[in-house]
């Protein structure tokens, strides 16, 4: 009994040292971005605020970039995907699932082909095109792209399947067509599904950060990501303001991580589609 | 496809293939537009030169690909991106290893700890690079703060060309954390616990447990991390846009930021290069999500 409890010790001091290091980044970004330059700019910098909170870090930083401008942009960006790709999967999800579809092994490939490619090996033909369309600095040229997912399909797929097929009959009996089933019984039923792919589409949309940076030019119409960090090439006499730009980037999906984990964990498992 | 409602034979079964079609119909325009017909353009752009207001200057043949692999400075990019992604994956996936066994654990307040190392999860490449360029900073960031309680001289995290390429890849490790821990932590929450009993019983505890019950059911996880893990890293970008634009002397320059750096910096526009270099990235990922459906998966333990 008494060595279980020393390891159990060990396992505490281990714990400790690795959450003390895994979360100071965490600790410094919030504790940071609340310090004054006779903070952060002396050496070696104060660890905490000795002298005063700063809380007009934060309106300095939006001062200096258009952030609500860029903030705005994020928001629409973001709901943008994430709506597009719950419409699009849930209607391919549907196809694949409830009707009659033809060489369905041919378009299943078609879609999971789509989550090999990576993004950045066909960003260049995607900029030329944005381009050409004149849709760089809008939401279109920021949300197109990413409208569907294979990622999404196949998780709302998974959930369809465990559909009870005699509710599906009963609901065409009663007259539901395709569209008003899909709508207004299948999905409400398979919110948990729905909401980690709402939770795994808008992380992935708001955090974006190579394509915004090629499909905007003007400051106005960059999103969050891309305004910080230039943030702290403009003034890194401030650390505080930066880290200010920081914190408002990460408060949304903060709160999704932190309210949204089992949906997150739903989603975790259903990329690695066998 | 036997449905009770006899309607899906003859001409109502044919309209209802057709209606399937336009079901995919919104997906498929979406990835014919912006995933298959870039595929196809990358390629043919990879075949062709480049002028200086990036328009493509005619057939070249293989020409960028022989460029590529006689380049000494492609040669680099590879060896970094390599060097890169051996310095992520391994140390993301063992720290998380350690942090989601130690959890695992009959601990208090393990709810908390979950929450709390899960929060690098939530941060952009942006938002994370940006907090790390300020801790890296030589002249007043944390790190430098830290070691001189230690006697120990600034570092210059970013722009020794010996360390530049450690530290981003200390940052990214950071960055993945949060991803391989959920994920792991989910697969010790599923572990059977019927197996777990069955060996505590025969006397197996602690170390003994994790090593020869625990992990083996845990390679599905492990394996599945390492192979989605190759890949996030092969695609990282972010940070090495933030923190060192590629620097010192290139030594920080992967695949993707060397593409990038290709087509897009300084107005360079050297679509065909840069083209080539990324059909590079592709097949890279392709042979790699090749291994993970067929070789080695079949050697994983599976229940």
């Amino acid at each position: 009994m008494k060595s279980r409890r020393f390891a159990n010790l060990g396992s505490y001091l281990i714990l400790g040292v690795l959450f003390l290091v895994v979360l100071f980044p965490v600790y410094y970004g919030l504790v940071g971005s609340l310090m004054g330059e006779r903070d952060t700019n002396s050496f070696p910098p104060a660890l905490w605020p000795k002298n005063g909170i700063h809380p007009e870090n934060y309106s300095k930083a939006l001062d200096i970039i258009p952030l609500g401008n860029q903030y705005l942009t994020s928001v629409l960006q973001t709901l943008g995907i994430t709506l597009g790709q719950m419409v699009t999967s849930a209607l391919a999800a549907y196809a694949f699932v409830f009707l009659n579809l033809r060489w369905r092994a041919f378009w299943f490939g078609v879609f999971l082909s789509t989550m090999m490619i990576p993004f950045e090996s066909i960003i260049i033909p995607n900029y030329l095109l944005i381009s050409q369309w004149g849709l760089k600095d809008t939401i279109a040229g920021l949300t197109l792209p990413f409208l569907a997912t294979g990622f999404g399909t196949f998780l709302l797929r998974q959930s369809f399947l465990s559909f009870p097929m005699e509710l599906r009959d009963a609901a065409r009996v009663d007259g539901a067509g395709h569209f008003r089933f899909l709508f207004s019984i299948l999905l409400p039923l398979s919110r948990p599904s729905l909401a980690a792919l709402g939770i795994w589409s808008a992380l992935s949309a708001w955090n974006m950060y190579f394509w915004p940076l090629l499909a905007t030019e003007d400051p106005k119409h960059q999103t969050i990501q891309i305004g910080i960090s230039q943030l702290q090439s403009s003034d890194s006499d401030s650390p505080g303001m930066v880290l200010a730009g920081v914190m408002l980037a990460l408060f949304p999906t903060l709160l999704l991580v932190i309210f949204g984990q089992r949906f997150i964990v739903r989603g975790l498992t259903a990329g690695a589609v066998k | 496809m036997s449905s009770p409602v006899a309607s899906t034979v003859g001409a109502e079964g044919r309209r209802e293939r057709w209606i399937a079609i336009g079901y995919l119909l919104p997906a498929l325009i979406v990835f014919g537009l912006f995933i298959f017909w870039p595929l196809v353009k990358s390629i043919l752009l990879s075949v062709q030169g480049t002028d200086i207001l990036g328009n493509p200057s005619g057939f070249v043949g293989a020409v960028n690909y022989t460029r590529l692999f006689s380049d000494p400075d492609f040669l680099q990019v590879l060896w970094v991106t390599f060097a890169f992604t051996v310095l992520t994956v391994i140390p993301s996936i063992a720290i998380a290893l350690l942090i989601a066994l130690l959890l695992q654990g009959r601990i208090r307040g393990v709810r908390f700890f979950r929450t709390a190392f899960a929060l690098p999860f939530a941060f952009s490449v942006a938002t994370a690079s940006v907090i790390f360029g300020v801790l890296f900073n030589p002249a007043s960031g944390v790190l430098n703060g830290i070691l001189s309680h230690l006697g120990i001289d600034k570092v210059q995290w970013l722009t020794n060309p010996d360390l530049a390429l450690w530290s981003v890849s200390g940052a990214t490790v950071w960055m993945q954390i949060g991803y391989n821990l959920l994920v792991l932590s989910a697969g010790l929450g599923a572990l059977p616990e019927d197996i777990l009993e069955a060996a505590r019983l025969d006397g197996a505890s602690g170390l003994r447990l994790q090593r020869s019950i625990v992990m083996p059911l845990l390679t599905p996880q492990l394996f599945f991390l390492v192979v989605v893990g190759t890949i996030h890293s092969l695609q990282s970008f972010g940070q090495i846009k933030i923190l060192t634009v590629g620097g010192p002397e290139d030594r920080t320059t992967t695949l993707v930021y060397s593409i990038y750096e290709q087509a897009f910096a300084n107005n360079n526009s050297n679509y065909g290069y840069a083209s080539a270099q990324a059909m590079v990235l592709l097949v890279i990922v392709l042979i790699i999500t090749a291994l993970q459906f067929g070789v080695l998966e079949r050697k994983v333990f599976y229940r």
